[in-house]
């Protein structure tokens, strides 16, 4: 600590702080236009500039390290004449446009010229010499308005790594530009906006907003967003019920004023004409829906399932609720479904996604979550990220990802088949054939056991089954793994000493890992490796799923699982059974029931008579759709609570209108297990209800009584039934929520799973071996299929490309393969080609590129024109039953029109 | 070509050199650095082709060399051992310069040096020559500097052979902190304790950067060095480098040096070739690389952190210090710049010692400098004084005075960050300090004589003019102050000047100079406040009158 004296005062600082911190330490507020904690100081506007005893001239405090003794005066007459001049001179350069501009109200150089009463310029010569950037539809720019404080070169380079902007020419004529003066769009901008959000004055706008009004006159929402499990907090700018943009909180984690492009220009989906607005009935799916009323609704839904019930029992049933949905709401979907259906057949849309991060984590940890924060990622020293495309699938998990590389100098390891943007960043590249990661991750095991690099304590002290382990992975040489994987035996050997040389290691994975035949073994493989080199149970360690939806944690973890209440307490537990059965004043089933998959195949078998699908779209997004389809339309009775008429809703007899998550309270659960409020923005369209209140109504309706109030009446049932929750309640979580276990209303929450113990005591080293793919290529079905998704979209699209700024970017699928590859197929890119499966076939455009590993194609399911799964899924994971999406065999020809 | 094993070697390469020397042959230096713009490489052809076809190859030879002074009149060359010194010379003057000079003994007066209608044909006598002292242009205009052979038989890498030898690292900084030796760039550091500050800096990797991105209009001294004797800069970057203790270094320099450049190439791979750069230099652990990095036309780059931005790859563009590049420099290892007037100064230091080295100069300044004498004066041309050395006698004695009837009005000194120094301050004797407190720089050694006819208004708008050019864009006072002061020079010049203009010039010369963020913005003002302080008549009468003002085209020697 050094002391120094501002404005006559001591304070104390770091060394590494500069004046403007201390400044901020004593309350004294010094005005700054180019500032952010979270750039690098450049000193460029000059307004934070004081006076230092025995400096030259006067030092910009943003940019200027406390040292011992300092002397610093703040707001002396020549500081405040230097500040003003520079406002006249700012001024002089800058349009007089306040009353029209968008960002009055909330720009800076407004605001610093009101508080120095600086009137006007004596220099009047502003000419606007150039026009407005109006050419892409998210970021309106206009260069008349810039003051080159820089922050978005900054900001652009140094958090969001992508360097679109950047300085260009001199003198006056300086301005910011993207390289060659090209339009956003072909710039390489991937629209997260980060640029918009810093901008001190009305250079860069969000386009969306523009004219819509004032930002007095716009209500500041807290939120979470949907669109991926990185659980962004959100605050949106709502005017007379419209949302009219998205912004971020820099102080609120997990991602700190950063969005993604979905976050931040993702929001006007709910406005869509397309919302369903009334509930829709029919008796059979080949007549169309008719609207009905909500009585009507609910007395038919009521009456239908009481009579399936009545007639083939209560395993006829089946719900499917949201990993999109809050936790309250997937709660009662399970709670319906239990206590009021009597089945333990419920499952959610985790099914499809990380059910076997669940199943492989628990086997091997005890417990199927994230064990460490997303935070935790930029202090880490190695990272594995594995099978995850995290700048397109978690762009702000990524933005931590690229820091702890470019600024922390972390070691990165990336395996997967495809050239990910990440790779740029890799240390090693370990690029396997699809569905060899247990052979990979059982070489580097190998790798670390024979050269005696693993943690032998750590192993001996809180791991079992080590034994078997090496048994198992010691035919797996490098060598070996290379003829399997096509990895080169020395890069896994090079990645083995990297992960295993490091006490800050961290594993982040995707669905890369998940969506394969030996899924969870994957996962039990991932902890393995990070259990025998003891990167577990600290900071910067761990074995971290990325979410694939908002709330895939939090729907698992409510019990919206077929074996589990909440909290993973098993369904045949006695205990657990006599609690919740007496909490909820009903004998509830101790069988556990079926996951999804076994539902389709339970109702083509004809024993699954009617299921319940809450915000989720299995016609379009479950593996093999033509089989799934043909299950649900034998279905005696299909309900389906959506905002939009998705695919599966097209095969309902009941489609019932519900809100979004603009439109609700309740709490998400991010991928790092924190627990965080949704506040209502706007209000529910009309002829529409909230989901809670729908499932609600049709228990009433069904005899069983279910009341709340409100959402949080919810959780507090929750808070009572499971005690990792215990400590939660609405009221705690607000800010910034809290990271389960929660266990009393004083714990502070746990960021870090595992410290002392593992969940289920001892870690379990499973012995695994290797399990090639189902369906490998051959002579006719000679390529990989592996499916994934893009940045601009989401899941089946019926969110995203319901937004006009993104679509207008990103609006078709096209098929991704290597150039090999097209070569010999004669394929150039935007040639349309057939792509065929044993089980579909499907027109779309090619895109010949490297990204692609030879012998591999890749496709996304985000576009209804390109329904990717009526190719996938003939595999599933062998515990979790999640489709094998990274693994088809495919064969591409060019069209022949 | 063997490389050197051991200092011995280098002493025994230089003892073949000699043998190999014949001082009874004629050698004609021809200057065809700067001299080129004038023809010079057509005179040099010539003579060669006239040799050739003369066989006399044996006992005469042509020297291509660098800057030998006296631009005023270039061409020029020097015939050795004569001494006999032509100027303006063209090609068709070459068979009879063979026939007359050098195969005869005659002068041919008309190309001889006039003064006062008197011909002055050995160099020995010409005044300009005369008042000067050269320690680094010792060899410029003197050896070819595509020669290391020329530069090792003149005690070349003499200097580092001595440092590797006999002194350690320490013994270096001390050396060089006892000379006073101050950095030439303009700013006058102690050279030894910014040597010192990076020896000490934390940090395996150090760079040691020579900073050649001369940019002040008129100003030529550097281009001169690394044209005329680029191996005196790279020897004084291995003296340095071995006393910080830094494997790798650059030199930065202008694109608009394409000789310099080519000069530094060969000279670098001759130093290479020779063991005197690259992996253990002369036999010793010490190991140091050279890389040559162009810039890209930005005076801002001559800034330290700007030209570090550069290097990088990045847009030249200052940022703030601390830290400062000793202790987080090019990419973010501690760093070493200095001149390259300053490097060319090092191995003089050592080989003549410190105590040699610190009698010349004044209490505070020790050494020479080098200015580039242009505009308003007689001789423009590279002139190397001791410091202490009058105006007057750069000006009158070395310089030949004003030409035509005009008067010395003032002189421009340090560039578009420096000060006028007018007529009452002929008598200072030039150091850092006493140009300082007449509100001039010292600067890199630009000196610009201007006669009374000189608008001084119209110069302080020229400087202006520069400076809003060449402003990265970064900060606000130098961005637009500049500016805003150009926009009222440039009104008062064109008689549109109001009466508050001087208190405005003021206020914002106050700011850009206390508020902006590097070096450009905070001296940019420098030209207004000194034209102020001396010649606020000028304004005044200007801003009555309301009478436009020609444009300056200020001359510049080359």
């Amino acid at each position: 600590m050094v002391s120094l004296f501002i404005n006559g005062k001591k304070v104390e600082a770091e060394p590494s702080q500069t004046i403007l911190q201390a400044a901020q330490k004593l309350g004294i507020h010094i005005p700054t236009l180019c500032h952010d904690p979270r750039l690098t100081p450049t000193g460029a506007c000059r307004m934070c500039v004081v006076e230092a005893e025995g400096a030259r001239t006067l030092v910009a405090s943003c940019a200027t390290p406390v040292s011992e003794g300092m002397k610093i005066t703040t707001h002396s007459e020549l500081v405040m004449r230097s500040r003003r001049l520079n406002l006249e001179l700012i001024w002089s350069d800058h349009p007089n446009d306040c009353l029209t501009c968008d960002k009055t109200g909330e720009c800076q150089l407004q605001r610093l010229m009101y508080e120095y009463d600086v009137k006007t310029s004596r220099f009047t010569d502003c000419n606007p010499s150039s026009r407005p950037d109006d050419s892409n539809p998210a970021i309106y720019r206009d260069m008349n308005k810039c003051i080159l404080c820089g922050k978005c070169v900054r900001i652009c380079d140094e958090v969001q790594n992508q360097h679109i902007w950047a300085f260009s020419n001199r003198g006056m004529q300086t301005s910011i530009a993207t390289a060659f003066e090209k339009p956003l769009r072909e710039s390489g901008c991937v629209f997260c906006g980060h640029c918009v959000s810093v901008c001190p004055v009305g250079a860069l706008m969000d386009k969306p907003a523009m004219k819509k009004g004032r930002p007095w006159e716009t209500r500041k929402v807290r939120t979470v967003c949907c669109y991926c499990g990185v659980g962004c907090s959100l605050v949106l700018h709502v005017k007379q019920g419209d949302i009219l943009k998205v912004t971020a909180d820099t102080h609120s984690p997990p991602n700190y004023g950063s969005l993604c492009v979905k976050g931040r220009y993702g929001f006007e989906f709910y406005r869509s004409p397309d919302r369903l607005k009334s509930p829709l009935i029919r008796d059979h799916i080949d007549q169309p829906f008719r609207e009905a009323s909500w009585e009507e609704a609910i007395k038919l839904v009521a009456q239908k399932l009481m009579e399936i019930k009545q007639k083939y029992g209560p395993d006829a049933f089946g719900c499917l609720s949201s990993s999109r949905g809050t936790n309250e709401e997937n709660y009662l979907a399970q709670k319906f479904t239990r206590a009021v259906m009597g089945t333990n057949n419920m499952d959610n849309c985790a099914r499809v996604c990380h059910a076997p991060s669940v199943t492989g984590l628990r086997a091997a940890l005890g417990s199927g979550a994230a064990t460490n924060s997303l935070a935790d990622i930029e202090g880490a020293e190695v990272l594995i990220v594995s099978g995850s495309n995290t700048t397109e699938a978690h762009p702000v998990a990524a933005l931590k990802i690229k820091k702890a590389v470019r600024h922390n100098g972390a070691k990165l390891i990336v395996i997967d088949p495809r050239e990910i943007e990440l790779v740029q960043y890799a240390t090693v590249w370990l690029r396997l054939k699809p569905g060899t990661n247990v052979a990979l991750i059982n070489g580097l095991l190998h790798v670390i056991l024979k050269e005696g690099l693993e943690d032998k304590e750590f192993i001996r002290q809180r791991t079992e089954n080590i034994d078997m382990l090496r048994q198992v992975v010691s035919p797996y040489t490098p060598e070996k793994v290379e003829e399997i994987t096509g990895v080169p035996g020395e890069d896994i050997i090079k990645a083995a000493r990297i992960y295993a040389g490091t006490g800050k290691g961290m594993i982040v994975y995707g669905l890369g890992m998940t969506e394969h035949k030996a899924g969870s073994h994957g996962v039990m493989s991932l902890a393995n490796l990070a259990m025998i080199t003891g990167n577990i149970g600290r900071p910067n360690t761990g074995i971290n799923p990325l979410r694939g939806q908002n709330n895939v944690q939090g729907s698992c973890d409510m019990g919206a699982l077929p074996d589990v209440y909440t909290c993973y307490q098993k369904v045949d537990d006695p205990a657990a059974n006599k609690k919740f059965s007496e909490a909820w004043n009903c004998q509830l089933p101790t069988k556990p029931g079926l996951k999804e998959p076994q539902m389709y195949k339970a109702t083509l078998e004809g024993k699954l008579k009617a299921m319940y699908i809450i915000g989720y779209d299995p016609a379009a997004t479950q593996a093999n759709i033509h089989h799934v389809k043909s299950a649900m339309k034998k279905l005696d009775f299909l309900v389906v609570q959506e905002i939009f008429m998705t695919e599966t809703a097209r095969l309902a007899h009941v489609v019932l209108p519900a809100g979004c998550f603009f439109e609700k309270d309740g709490t998400f659960t991010n991928a790092e297990r924190r627990v965080r409020l949704l506040n209502q923005a706007i209000q529910l369209p009309k002829g529409t209800k909230h989901d809670w209140e729908i499932m609600c109504l049709i228990a009433n309706a069904m005899g069983y009584p279910m009341h709340y109030n409100h959402p949080k009446e919810i959780m507090e049932e929750v808070a009572s039934l499971t005690p990792e929750f215990a400590g939660i309640s609405f009221k705690r979580l607000e800010g910034d929520g809290l990271v389960w276990p929660v266990w009393d209303t004083n714990h502070p929450g746990t960021p870090i799973l595992h410290k002392d113990t593992f969940t289920r005591g001892k870690g379990k080293l499973n012995d695994l071996l290797y399990t090639p793919s189902e369906e490998l290529p051959d002579s006719s079905y000679p390529l990989y299929l592996t499916t994934g998704r893009r940045l601009y979209h989401y899941n089946n699209g019926s969110m995203s490309l319901r937004n006009p700024e993104i679509h207008s970017i990103s609006s078709e699928e096209f098929v991704e393969i290597h150039p090999d590859d097209a070569g010999a197929l004669d394929i150039k890119t935007d040639d349309r080609v057939r792509v065929t499966s044993r089980r579909g076939s499907l027109e779309v455009k090619a895109l010949v590129t490297t990204r692609s590993r030879p012998g591999s194609v890749f496709l996304s399911f985000h576009f209804p024109e390109t329904p990717t799964n009526v190719l996938t899924g003939p595999g599933e994971d062998m515990l979790a039953l999640t489709p094998e999406y990274k693994v088809c065999a495919v064969k591409v020809e060019l069209c022949a029109c | 070509m063997e490389k050197l094993k051991n200092p011995d070697d280098l002493v025994k390469y230089r003892k073949s050199l000699e043998s190999k020397h014949r001082p009874d042959k004629i050698r004609i230096f021809i200057c065809t650095t700067g001299c080129r713009a004038l023809g010079a490489d057509e005179v040099c052809k010539a003579f060669k082709a006239e040799i050739e076809k003369q066989s006399l190859s044996d006992n005469l030879e042509i020297v291509d060399t660098g800057c030998q002074g006296l631009c005023a009149r270039a061409p020029v060359l020097t015939i050795e051992p004569m001494g006999i010194f032509y100027g303006r010379v063209t090609e068709t003057d070459v068979p009879e310069i063979i026939s007359r000079t050098i195969q005869k003994g005659e002068i041919i007066e008309r190309l001889c040096y006039t003064e006062a209608g008197k011909r002055t044909p050995y160099i020995r006598d010409i005044p300009f020559y005369g008042k000067q002292k050269k320690i680094v242009l010792k060899n410029c205009g003197s050896i070819d500097p595509k020669s290391i052979d020329e530069y090792i038989l003149r005690d070349g890498y003499a200097a580092i052979s001595k440092v590797l030898a006999t002194m350690t690292p320490d013994a270096v900084v001390n050396e060089v902190k006892n000379s006073g030796l101050r950095g030439r760039g303009g700013a006058g550091f102690p050279t030894g304790n910014k040597w010192e500050f990076v020896k000490k800096a934390q940090g395996d990797i150090k760079y040691l950067v020579c900073n050649g991105d001369e940019g002040d209009p008129g100003a030529f001294m550097d281009r001169a060095v690394l044209e005329g004797d680029p191996h005196s800069v790279i020897e004084g970057m291995l003296v340095g480098a071995y006393a910080i203790g830094s494997r790798k270094g650059f030199i930065y320099v202008r694109a608009e040096y394409p000789i310099a450049v080519e000069h530094l190439k060969i000279a670098i791979e001759q130093a290479k070739n020779l063991g005197l750069l690259g992996d253990n230099i002369l036999g010793t652990n010490f190991s140091f690389d050279l890389e040559i990095k162009m810039g890209a036309g930005a005076f801002v780059c001559g800034e330290e952190t700007a030209l570090i931005a550069s290097i990088e790859g990045k847009r030249g563009m200052p940022r703030p210090r601390p830290p400062f590049p000793a202790t987080s420099g090019l990419w973010g290892k501690p760093t070493n710049i200095n001149n390259v007037e300053t490097f060319a100064n090092v191995p003089v230091v050592i080989l003549k010692g410190s105590e040699w080295y610190k009698a010349i100069g004044t209490e505070t300044s020790k050494g020479t400098k080098i200015f580039a004498l242009a505009g308003n004066v007689k001789n423009t041309g590279l002139v190397e004084v001791p410091m202490g050395t009058t105006l007057r006698e750069i000006v009158f004695d070395i310089g030949g005075g004003i030409p035509g009837r005009k008067k010395f009005k003032a002189a421009q000194m340090g560039g578009p960050s420096g000060g006028c120094v007018p007529a009452q301050h002929l008598d200072l004797p030039i150091d850092y300090e006493t140009v300082k407190e007449v509100g001039a720089i010292m600067g890199s050694g630009g000196l610009i004589v201007m006669d009374d006819s000189t608008s001084m208004v119209e110069i302080a708008r020229y400087f202006m003019e520069f400076c809003q050019d060449e402003s990265c864009g970064k900060c606000v006072p130098c961005r637009i102050g500049t500016k805003r002061m150009l926009d009222t020079l440039s009104r008062i010049t064109n008689g549109e000047g109001k009466k508050e203009d001087i208190s405005l010039l003021k206020e914002l010369a106050e700011v850009t100079k206390t508020a902006s963020l590097c070096g450009l913005g905070q001296t940019a003002a420098n030209p207004v406040l000194s034209t102020i302080r001396y010649y606020l008549n000028e304004y005044e009468e200007l801003i009555n009158k309301k009478e436009a003002q020609p444009a300056a085209q200020p001359a510049t020697a080359t």
